[in-house]
C-alpha cells in the first residue's frame, strides 16, 4: 500500500478499526470530532458506534463492551478526559482492556482548543481513586500515532489494562502521509469475559469490588505486580543526534519535531544537542533518560505546559545533571529559534 | 418427605447480605425465576449497581458485571451492543438510578436499548445507612432530613415511572410493589414481560418496584409492607405508565 494524505485525528480512527476496534463509543468535543465522525461513518456493520450523553457514559459503555469481550476504545480531549478517570479507574480494577484516545488541549478549566500538553499528569498519574496505572503511549505525528494506537490495542489486550495514546491537538489536525497497517492483530482469548455464554460451563463475573481486606490487598499486589512486568518490558524511547551531544533536550510529541529543528539551528552555531523523547510516558523509561544525559552539560526539557514531565525527567537524574526547563501553554508552540536561545542562555551567553 | 417450594435456579447459593425484612431479596427471586422460565438464564448479563445491591453479581446464577453509581445503564449499552442477541439487564435502587444515575437512565432509554432495567425504589439511601433519596417522601425522616423531608427546600419526590414515559425510546414503563403476596404476583408479570419484551427486540423495559428498607425507615418488617402500600403507593401510583410493546 502506497501513503495517503490523512488527518491526524482520521487516522487513528482508521487504524484503530483495522486493529481489530469493534466497539467504539464517544461524545464530541474539539479537537478530536473527526475521530468519532470517521468512526459513525466507518465502524463495521458488525461493530458498535455510539455517540453518548457524556464522556461519562462513554467510558463505562467502554467498561462493559471491554467486559464482554470487544476491542473496545473512546476518545476525547482535556476536559473530557477529566469525566473519563471515574471509568478508567474501575477498568483498571477491574482489569478491562480499553483503548482511550486523548487529543489534548489548552487548560485548565474550560481552556481552549488549541493544542497543549498541560494533560500530561493527567495521562500519567490520573484522577482515578485507588493505586493504579495506565499505560501512556506518546506519538509524534500522525504516522506513529496510528503505529501507537495499533500498540496500544495489543498492550491492552496482552496486560488487561487501559491503555491512553496522549496526542496533543498537533497530532489530531495536521494532515500527514500515512501507511496505516491493516494485517489483522491477533485476537487474544478472552475466557474471563462476561458475555452471557453459560456454554463455558461456569459464570464470569467482571468486579473491582473487594469488601474483605486481605482480598483487597491482594487484588493491589497482583496489579503492582503487572505494573512491574510492563515496567519491565515496555518501555520506549528514542534517544538521536547523540554524537559528541554537550546538551540533551527531553520532549514527548509534537514538541520533539520542533527541538529537531532546533538542534540543526544549534548545530549550524557550533553547538551539538541530542533529543531524548519518551514514547512511553507510563512506564517512563527512567533508567535510559539518566544513562543518556551522563557527561551532558544540562538537560532541557521543553513542553507545551508550564511543567510537568519535568519532574519525571529530575526523578530520572537523580541531581546526576542539571535540568532545566522551557515551557509555553495555553495553545501558544515554541518556535525553534526560542529553543536555541534558552540553550545559550543555559550554556552562559555563548 | 415432598417438596412443596424450590429455590430458583436463577439464584446462585451465595447467602443474600440484605437486611431481614428487606424486600431486595424477594425482587431478586422474582427476576431469577423469570430469568429461569424464559430459559434466559445461559445467555444473560446482569449489570450490579451501586447500592445495598451491589452484591447481585453474586446472586444471579448469570455473567454479571459490576457497574460504578448510577452507571448501569451505560454499561448495558456497552455490553449489548457488542452483544445485541444476549439479554442484558440492570438492577439499580433509587439513589443509583434517580439521583447520580438520572443521565444514564434518560439517555439510555431515548436510544430505546433493547435493556431490561429493574429498578428498586425504597426511598431512601438504604447502603449508606438511611440518607434522603430524590424518592424519599414529604416529611419522611431519614438521617439527612432528620426533621423530615422538607419539600420546600429540597423539592418534592421524583415519578421516575411518569418521567421515563414521556420518553419517545422507551417501550415499557411499569410500577409495580412488593407489599403482599398478590403484589408480587403482579410485579413478577411485570418483571417477566419486560425481559419477554426484551427477547422479541421490543425495547427499553424500566419496571419500578416500590420495595422496603424497614432498619432504613426504623419499622418493623411488617409495618414497612404497610408503608409501602399506604404511603408509597399513594405518593407513587402503580400501573402501567407505557407499554408500547402489545
Ligand atoms: C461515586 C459514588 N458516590 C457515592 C457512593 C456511596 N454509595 C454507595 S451505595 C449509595 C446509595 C445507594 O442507594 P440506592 O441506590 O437507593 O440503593 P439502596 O442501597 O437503597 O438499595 C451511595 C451513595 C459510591 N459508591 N460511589
Amino acid at each position: 500500500m502506497s501513503k495517503v494524505l490523512m488527518k491526524g485525528n482520521e487516522a487513528i480512527a482508521q487504524a484503530a478499526i483495522a486493529a481489530g476496534c469493534n466497539a467504539f463509543f464517544g461524545y464530541p468535543i474539539t479537537p478530536q470530532n473527526e475521530l468519532i465522525e470517521y468512526m459513525s461513518k466507518y465502524m463495521p456493520d458488525k461493530g458498535a458506534f455510539v455517540q453518548a450523553e457524556s464522556e461519562l457514559a462513554a467510558i463505562n459503555m467502554v467498561y462493559g463492551a471491554a467486559a464482554a469481550g470487544a476491542r473496545a476504545m473512546t476518545s476525547s480531549s482535556s476536559p473530557g478526559l477529566a469525566l473519563k478517570q471515574e471509568g478508567i479507574s474501575y477498568c483498571a480494577g477491574a482489569e478491562l482492556p480499553a483503548v482511550i484516545v486523548s487529543v489534548s488541549r489548552g487548560g485548565p478549566g474550560l481552556g481552549g482548543i488549541l493544542p497543549a500538553q498541560g494533560d500530561y499528569n493527567q495521562a500519567t498519574r490520573g484522577g482515578g481513586n485507588g493505586d493504579y496505572k495506565v499505560i501512556v503511549l506518546a506519538p509524534n505525528g500522525v504516522q506513529e500515532a496510528t503505529e501507537m494506537v495499533r500498540k496500544a490495542f495489543y498492550l491492552a489486550d496482552t496486560y488487561r489494562n487501559p491503555v491512553i495514546v496522549l496526542a496533543d491537538g498537533v497530532i489530531g489536525q495536521m494532515m500527514e502521509p500515512v501507511e496505516i497497517n491493516t494485517e489483522a492483530l491477533p485476537l487474544i482469548a478472552k475466557p474471563w469475559a462476561s458475555d452471557g455464554n453459560l456454554s463455558r460451563g461456569h459464570r464470569n463475573v467482571v468486579n473491582s469490588l473487594f469488601l474483605n481486606p486481605v482480598e483487597l490487598e491482594k487484588h493491589n499486589q497482583d496489579l503492582r505486580a503487572k505494573y512491574d512486568l510492563i515496567e519491565e518490558k515496555e518501555v520506549d524511547y528514542e534517544l538521536s543526534h547523540d554524537e559528541n551531544a554537550e546538551v540533551m533536550f527531553v520532549a514527548y510529541g509534537t514538541p520533539s519535531r520542533i527541538v529537531k529543528a532546533a538542534i540543526e539551528n544549534l548545530k549550524a552555531e557550533g553547538i551539538n544537542a541530542c533529543l531524548f523523547r519518551p514514547k512511553t510516558l507510563y512506564p517512563f523509561p527512567y533508567e535510559a533518560l539518566k544513562k543518556a544525559a551522563q557527561g551532558k552539560k544540562f538537560v532541557l526539557c521543553a513542553e507545551l505546559s508550564m511543567g510537568q514531565m519535568i519532574q519525571d525527567v529530575r526523578l530520572s537524574l537523580e541531581g546526576s545533571v542539571p535540568a532545566h526547563f522551557y515551557g509555553r501553554a495555553g495553545g501558544m508552540v515554541f518556535e525553534p529559534k526560542e529553543l536555541v536561545n534558552a540553550v545559550k542562555d543555559h550554556l552562559g551567553g555563548r | 418427605m415432598t417438596v412443596v417450594f424450590k429455590k430458583t435456579k436463577g439464584l446462585t447459593d451465595a447467602p443474600f447480605s440484605y437486611c431481614p425484612g428487606c424486600t431486595h431479596g424477594i425482587i431478586h427471586r422474582l427476576v431469577a425465576e423469570c430469568l429461569e422460565e424464559l430459559d434466559l438464564l445461559d445467555h444473560s448479563v446482569a449489570i450490579a449497581s451501586v447500592g445495598c445491591s451491589v452484591m447481585s453479581y453474586e446472586y444471579f446464577n448469570c455473567d454479571a458485571i459490576q457497574a460504578a453509581h448510577g452507571r448501569a445503564p451505560a454499561v448495558a449499552t456497552g455490553v449489548k451492543r457488542v452483544h445485541p442477541e444476549k439479554i442484558v439487564f440492570t438492577y439499580q435502587g433509587d439513589g443509583d438510578l434517580a439521583s447520580i444515575g438520572t443521565a444514564e437512565i434518560v439517555q439510555a432509554a431515548h436510544r430505546g436499548e433493547n435493556i431490561t432495567v429493574i429498578f428498586v425504589n425504597n426511598a431512601i439511601y438504604g447502603m449508606t445507612g438511611g440518607q434522603m433519596a430524590p424518592t424519599t417522601l414529604p416529611n419522611q425522616v431519614t438521617t439527612t432530613s432528620p426533621r423530615g423531608r422538607d419539600v420546600s427546600k429540597t423539592g418534592e419526590p421524583i415519578k421516575m415511572s411518569e418521567l421515563m414515559a414521556t420518553i419517545p425510546g422507551a417501550t415499557y414503563i411499569e410500577r409495580v410493589m412488593t407489599a403482599d403476596p398478590l403484589s408480587v404476583r403482579k410485579a413478577k408479570r411485570a418483571i417477566k414481560k419486560a425481559f419477554q419484551y426484551q427477547k422479541e427486540n421490543k425495547g427499553f423495559s424500566m419496571i419500578e418496584v416500590l420495595s422496603s428498607c424497614n432498619i432504613g425507615w426504623g419499622l418493623s418488617p411488617n409495618d414497612a409492607l404497610q408503608y409501602i402500600k399506604n404511603e408509597m403507593a399513594s405518593y407513587f401510583p402503580l400501573g402501567v405508565y407505557k407499554d408500547k410493546g402489545v
